[in-house]
């Protein structure tokens, strides 16, 4: 049978699991650093003051494209997460505008309204991006590293956000960009970072390294806001269980001991 | 067969009599729970109790979800967010019902390969094994569907590979794709359909499980030895068994501490290990992900699915001889139904007069290597189909069925048995017995 004829045959869906380069097939991969992030393993968790910069880091330059419609706003008051005050989150959902389909208008945004959805139409939300970039230590790297190192999303935020390596080129009337992160090598996001582009009040770095790290960080949490609650009901639950097992196991034990007792008696006929 | 004779529930004068001559649900309960059990079950036979745990945790989790999840294309994703956010204790909830599948499919290949190599597929127990088939063909259906749901890139070209499967069916595989689908592609019907089979499915299983249990009851459990219970007296019987309650009960009982020590482990730290980072991205029809794998459960038979391309000569000769009906894609579809329809077909292919893998020294080979061989298939099925990988999955797709057609019906002509012990007794003195394992009874027998 010819090639055509074998296309023919496998149906689309099939033709689809081919092969196009994928971090799987482990060709197209880019270069993922591996940041040590303070959430990591199971007794890490998020560092409020890398939230807050990572939040101005993401105010200040991703939102300028980017969405977060997932993530309603009062959760930047989670104490396990940013913990910015109430009344700054108010102040700061004021800022942003909603259409409000009930006034037939603009208004403020609420707390309780989401973050705005993406400005560009080419944008991604990246509400969810730190756990849909997942992988770097996951099923597909290292295995169970993913308990210890996380998951890898946001290591492959932070190191697409330092991977320019400046060079441009255009295609089909496109700017791409070279980036040592992104799969395939050409990404059409512009460098958003460059280093020094926010002024922090905590006065902590603003390299590129540095933004970029705070501002995955911030995305990690944006994903996963409830980190700190499933830790810790994993301490709880992994406890119970184990003092559980350990007392089905005395029981278990006396309940058949008087069975292997006579067992032990029993002349072998 | 008749029962194994044991005690029955005797009904106190009074209330307990009133009830059960209208209504014998205690003496049922009694039954169920003192039914006599192999003693020298091993650590084995826990699996049945961690599926039925499985199924309930699975119906639990499932039905607080679905009060907060919106099955609409519009809606879905968000829902599934706004279940992680927003509903307290929902991303908990949420993410135990998404790896309790997992813990599912861990006990139920466990439970099938336990039953592989003890014969428990053997006579009487056809019934119970063609009801176990049934419920893992289920077990499959409803998982593919729940997986579906989150309305992620998974979910939907997930969805469109797996119904267009049956597209691949001569004549009539288009319109019974566009029944499934509820449409010409993957959409709100299609979603719709499946949140409804998704719920209604696992009481179905329930169903079967009960029957599952009932035949299992009424032809005794099998044990490690593959050899009866003595059944002509009771007093006989109780020398090789003890009741259900509470030598068993217990021992399942800690095992499944044991196993949910680990779940919660994973659940609680590693959540999404399982599962595939691109069902974190909402479904778009226009985008198709650079890699389609489904759950690692499926891996095996998606590997036989796509093992079978159209230059394998099998394949060329099938459309030959059909006249072109079936194609490599029908091919693979049947391949991949048929392997486990060769498993269903266990008992009747296995001529082997010996039930217990134990006392078929060529045969622990061959069920040793299709262990092999299944962990094999599940790789290949989670590598892209170029190279050398759809070669590995075509020689673990032929082992597959050469085990079942081949070397099962085989293996009973060509295989001399070890001795069997002549008891359940004998067997459990000689494992818990003063001589510790040297113990070995006089009275054993040559396999028949």
């Amino acid at each position: 049978m010819t090639t055509t004829m074998r296309k023919l045959v496998l149906s689309a869906a099939l033709a689809l699991a081919l092969p196009t380069g994928t971090a799987l097939a482990a060709g197209g991969a880019g270069h993922v650093e591996d940041f040590s992030f303070s959430f990591e393993g199971p007794f890490g968790s998020y560092d409020t003051m890398q939230l807050q910069r990572g939040l101005q880091v993401y105010t200040e330059i991703c939102a300028a494209c980017h969405g977060l419609k997932q993530v309603p706003l009062r959760t930047l008051s989670d104490e396990a997460g940013p913990a910015i005050p109430e009344n700054q989150v108010r102040a700061y959902a004021a800022q942003l505008e909603i259409f409000d389909p009930e006034l037939d208008d603009f208004r403020p945004r609420v707390p309780t309204d989401h973050f705005p959805e993406s400005q560009l139409p080419n944008a991604p939300d990246l509400s969810l991006m730190a756990k849909a970039r997942a992988g770097f230590h996951g099923p597909y790297g290292l295995g169970l590293n993913q308990l210890f190192r996380g998951i890898g999303g946001p290591e492959y935020i932070a190191s697409l956000l330092i991977g320019y390596t400046g060079e441009e080129k255009e295609e089909a009337g496109t700017v791409l960009y070279e980036n040592t992160a992104f799969p395939g090598g050409w990404i059409s996001m512009a460098p958003p970072l460059y280093g020094d582009d926010v002024v922090y009040a905590d006065g902590h770095s603003t390299e590129l390294e540095h933004i970029a790290q705070d501002v995955s960080a911030f995305l990690m949490w944006a994903a996963e806001p409830k980190l700190a609650a499933r830790k810790a009901a994993g301490f709880q639950g992994v406890l119970f269980l184990s003092v559980l097992a350990v007392l089905l196991y005395l029981t278990n034990k006396r309940i058949w001991a008087p069975v292997k007792r006579r067992a032990k008696q029993t002349p072998a006929e | 067969m008749s029962g194994i004779p044991h005690d029955h529930y005797e009904p106190a004068p009074g209330f307990q009599s009133w009830l059960h001559r209208r209504l014998p649900i205690v003496a049922l309960m009694y039954d169920t729970l003192m039914i006599p059990t192999p003693k020298n079950l091993n650590w084995m036979w826990i699996w049945g109790i961690v599926l039925t745990f499985a199924l309930v945790l699975q119906i639990a989790t499932g039905v607080v979800l679905v009060m907060h999840y919106t099955p609409h294309v519009d809606h879905a994703f968000a829902s599934v967010e706004h279940i992680m956010r927003n509903v307290n204790g929902g991303y908990m909830i949420r993410y135990v019902h998404q790896n309790g599948a997992s813990l599912f499919f861990v006990a139920v290949y466990l439970h099938i390969f336990r039953g592989l190599y003890y014969g428990s597929y053997k006579a009487p127990r056809e019934v119970t094994w063609i009801i176990g088939m049934l419920i893992y063909l289920l077990m499959m259906g409803t998982a593919f569907m729940g997986y579906v749901l989150p309305w992620g890139q998974m979910s939907f070209w997930g969805a469109t590979v797996i119904t267009g499967l049956f597209g691949a069916i001569p004549f009539v595989g288009e319109g019974i794709q566009t029944w499934l689908l509820g449409g010409p592609a993957v959409d709100n019907a299609t979603l719709n359909r499946f949140l409804s089979l998704h719920y209604l499915l696992p009481f179905v299983i329930a169903g079967l499980v009960a029957v599952h249990i009932w035949a299992f009851h009424t032809t005794g459990n099998n044990n490690p030895t593959g050899v009866e219970v003595r059944r002509t007296s009771k007093a006989e019987a109780e020398r090789d068994t003890l009741p259900f309650w509470p030598y068993f009960v217990i021992k399942d009982l800690f095992a499944l501490a044991v196993i949910l020590v680990v779940f919660w482990g994973i659940v609680s730290f590693m959540p999404n290990y399982l599962g595939h980072p691109d069902n974190y991205i909402e479904a778009n029809p226009l985008v198709t992900p650079a890699h389609i794998v489904p759950e690692w459960y499926f891996l095996p038979f998606y590997a036989i699915l796509r093992a079978f391309t159209p230059d394998v000569w099998v394949v060329q000769l099938a459309s030959l001889v059909t006249g072109g009906i079936i194609d490599a894609k029908f091919f693979g579809v049947l391949a991949m139904f048929g392997s486990i329809a060769v498993m269903a077909l266990a008992p009747w292919l296995d001529t082997s007069s010996v039930r217990s893998g134990r006392y078929r020294p060529m045969f622990k080979w061959w069920f040793w290597l299709l262990v092999v061989d299944f962990v094999v298939l599940m790789w290949a099925g989670a590598m892209p189909a170029e190279g050398i990988y759809p070669i590995i999955a075509l020689i673990g797709a032929t082992y597959w069925f050469a085990y079942f057609l081949v070397i099962l019906p085989l293996l009973g002509v060509l295989e001399k048995p070890l001795p069997q012990p002549a008891t359940i007794e004998d067997d459990f003195v000689a494992h818990y017995g003063a001589g510790h394992g040297g113990a070995k009874s006089p009275a054993a027998t040559p396999a028949e």
